[in-house]
């Protein structure tokens, strides 16, 4: 009797030292999972920082794409990515927050809410490239040419689904009771939309535009075949335009020094102006 | 707050409280307004954009179809299983392509699930309370870093460590044994399918683990404290209850990961070697994918029936992620009802 209860005891003594030891085993894992994603992380900034700050100088923000063994900048690609993102941040955001706007106020029930709600999660995360072959057939080849007007249009495409989501889930947060309270005042709806519910979720808001304008300043795939590149400098919009990441995209994959360089130069400047814009984003939102 | 997260992965698990919130306030007292036309009007350009939305998908489908055209009368579902790619002769297959695409993405899952799950199960049941915070935003900046850094990065940084300390040694390793030899076999110069799962796995960890920590958060605190009480070790409890609880947003956490390793591009362009070739399945030999071949071939391309055959991989690309997106966003919102039921 006494010896069996002791052999029981020995056992389940093993089992909970078997189950410890599971326990740390995967507790040691996912410590070290989280390791592993910031050591890239790290990594990643180390060496942009690094490489990009040896090939940053003057003449890259004042002088043109070079050719290849030539001295030159980026400033023609600065200057292209900023028209381009500017513009599509303009075009793309009223339509963004109108839609989102439908989604939160007026179309909470019926099939167009829904079925809207649901293309625009896909939307969000369909391939980039994919955006850039539409606006080729419906833009490029019609006009029978590459524009940087065909570059802004692919890239404001991008920016609708982002804007449409956060905008929508800013506006959800905004309590019901504030909306009556207008309402019991006799404003019209649109006031009240316009006045109290979008004024009230605004940093929301900015904060998505800020994050939608961070994700097409680096966006390459899209522009390849709608803006093209420019060796030159540009503000014609009917032209093919230079941007940052396309210009970064020639200049990595060829063999020359100075183009590595500048490339390396020009993935600091944009790595620097996203992860910026990201925290930006982030500390707007939590200071409202 | 979940919302300003990588933005589609957010809002998913957070999002059906708030609708209750916000339910009808459809009909604003009517009496003495000013200016009704105002109201219309607003109304109308919401639902207009809206629409618009709409429209965007139908476009971007109809203007595939019909650039594609041309090879799709020609070829056929036989495109899809030709290994034929020749600009000279003009004839075309997509196998190569397809091949690429759905390995590299397969590679990257085999990485970034279980680390996504060490990242999820940290952030939830381990990290301090203070770090929580930054460890979570440090993970979703990896996902804001641009794709086009990690493709130069990932071409001549880590291209060549991987090549000195993975390559040789697994290629030294495995000389001799019959298939795996075949697997690793070719020249170990860091670019290849391998190199392109891997950069691609660093790239959609952000995403799949933040899902997963999302959804983590929502299993119900009487739950796990109930299985803590029983004397459970956190592992029993993340993986006999909260695991369980949350399997279908842990999926579709995961459909949305492989979608976007799928469409990604920039980063696959540069590691993958652009080589239109399936006579090697070694991983580390150069390849081809969907995307990468749009990026490099499509401005050069004549019209006709190789930009044709290019839109026509475009469209494949398109209806595998429409398909895998889709798929992720049921199991999604499905997690969300039974939660919406039970509270």
């Amino acid at each position: 009797m006494s010896t069996s209860s002791a052999t029981l005891q020995a056992t389940r003594l093993k089992r909970h030292a078997a189950r410890k030891r599971i326990n740390a085993i995967a507790l040691t894992l996912s410590l070290l999972a989280m390791a592993f994603g910031l050591v890239w992380l790290i990594w990643i900034l180390v060496e942009t920082v690094r490489l990009g700050v040896g090939g940053l100088a003057l003449s890259t923000f004042t002088e043109m794409t070079p050719a290849p063994e030539e001295a030159g900048g980026l400033a023609n690609a600065i200057f292209g990515s900023l028209v381009m993102v500017g513009l599509a941040t303009v075009i793309g955001t009223p339509v963004g927050v109108m839609a989102g706007i439908y989604l939160a106020e007026y179309g909470q029930r019926g099939w167009l809410g829904s079925v809207t709600r649901f293309i625009n999660d896909i939307l969000l995360s369909a391939p980039s490239i994919v955006v850039g072959l539409f606006i080729y057939s419906a833009v490029v080849a019609q006009m029978k040419s590459f524009s940087a007007w065909a570059g802004v249009l692919a890239l404001a495409l991008i920016v609708v689904p982002v804007v449409i989501r956060t905008t929508e889930n800013m506006l959800a947060l905004v309590p019901n009771a504030l909306r009556e309270a207008a309402y019991a005042l006799g404003t019209p709806k649109w006031r009240v939309i316009g006045t109290i519910t979008l004024k009230s979720a605004r940093a929301g808001v900015v904060t998505g535009i800020l994050l939608a304008v961070a994700r097409i300043s680096g966006e390459t795939a899209p522009l390849l075949f709608t803006a093209l590149s420019n060796q030159f400098w540009t503000a014609d919009l009917g032209q093919p335009m230079a941007s940052l990441p396309v210009t970064i995209f020639k200049f990595a994959m060829s063999p020359y020094e100075n183009w590595q360089k500048l490339a390396w130069a020009g993935v600091f400047l944009i790595t620097l102006g996203v992860l910026g814009l990201n925290i930006l984003a982030r500390v707007m939102f939590r200071q409202r | 707050m979940s919302a300003i997260l990588p933005a589609d992965a957010s809002g998913s698990a957070s999002r059906p409280e708030h609708r209750k919130q916000t339910s009808p306030m459809s009909n604003p007292p009517t009496r003495r307004v000013q200016a009704p036309w105002a109201d219309v009007v607003f109304a109308f350009v919401a639902r207009a954009s809206a629409i618009l939305t709409l429209a965007l998908l139908a476009g971007i489908i109809i203007s595939l179809v019909i650039g594609a055209w041309p090879a799709i009368a020609k070829y056929g579902l036989g495109f899809l299983t030709s290994t034929e790619w020749d600009p000279v002769q003009d004839n075309y297959g997509g196998l190569v392509m397809i091949y690429g695409t759905l390995m590299t993405s397969f590679i990257a899952l085999l990485i970034a699930v279980p680390v996504s799950f060490g990242i999820a199960m940290f952030l939830t049941e381990l990290s301090p309370a203070w770090l929580k915070r930054p460890l979570g935003i440090a993970i979703e900046l990896l996902a804001a870093v641009p794709s086009i850094v990690y493709g130069m990065w990932g071409l001549l940084v880590f291209g060549p460590i991987l090549s000195e300390y993975v390559q040789q040694p697994l290629q030294a390793w495995t000389d001799g044994v019959p298939y795996l030899g075949a697997l690793f076999s070719g020249p170990p110069v860091g670019i290849g399918i391998l190199s392109a799962g891997i950069i691609l796995a660093i790239m959609v960890i952000p995403f799949i683990a933040s899902v997963m920590r999302d959804v983590f958060e929502v299993t119900p605190p009487l739950l796990k404290e109930s299985a803590y009480g029983l004397g459970s070790t956190t592992w029993e409890v993340v993986s006999k209850v909260v695991l369980p609880y949350t399997k279908t947003g842990v999926v579709g956490g995961i459909m949305l990961g492989l979608g976007r390793a799928l469409g990604e591009t920039m980063a696959v362009t540069f590691v993958i070697g652009n080589m239109n070739q399936l006579n090697s399945l070694s991983v580390f030999e150069a390849a081809n994918s969907i995307t990468s071949a749009l990026a490099n071939e499509f401005a050069e391309a004549g019209e006709g029936l190789h930009q044709a055959s290019l839109i026509y991989l475009g469209l494949v690309l398109f209806f595998i992620t429409f398909v895998v997106l889709a798929f992720s966003k049921v199991l999604l919102a499905r997690l969300q009802k039974s939660e919406g039921a039970r509270s």
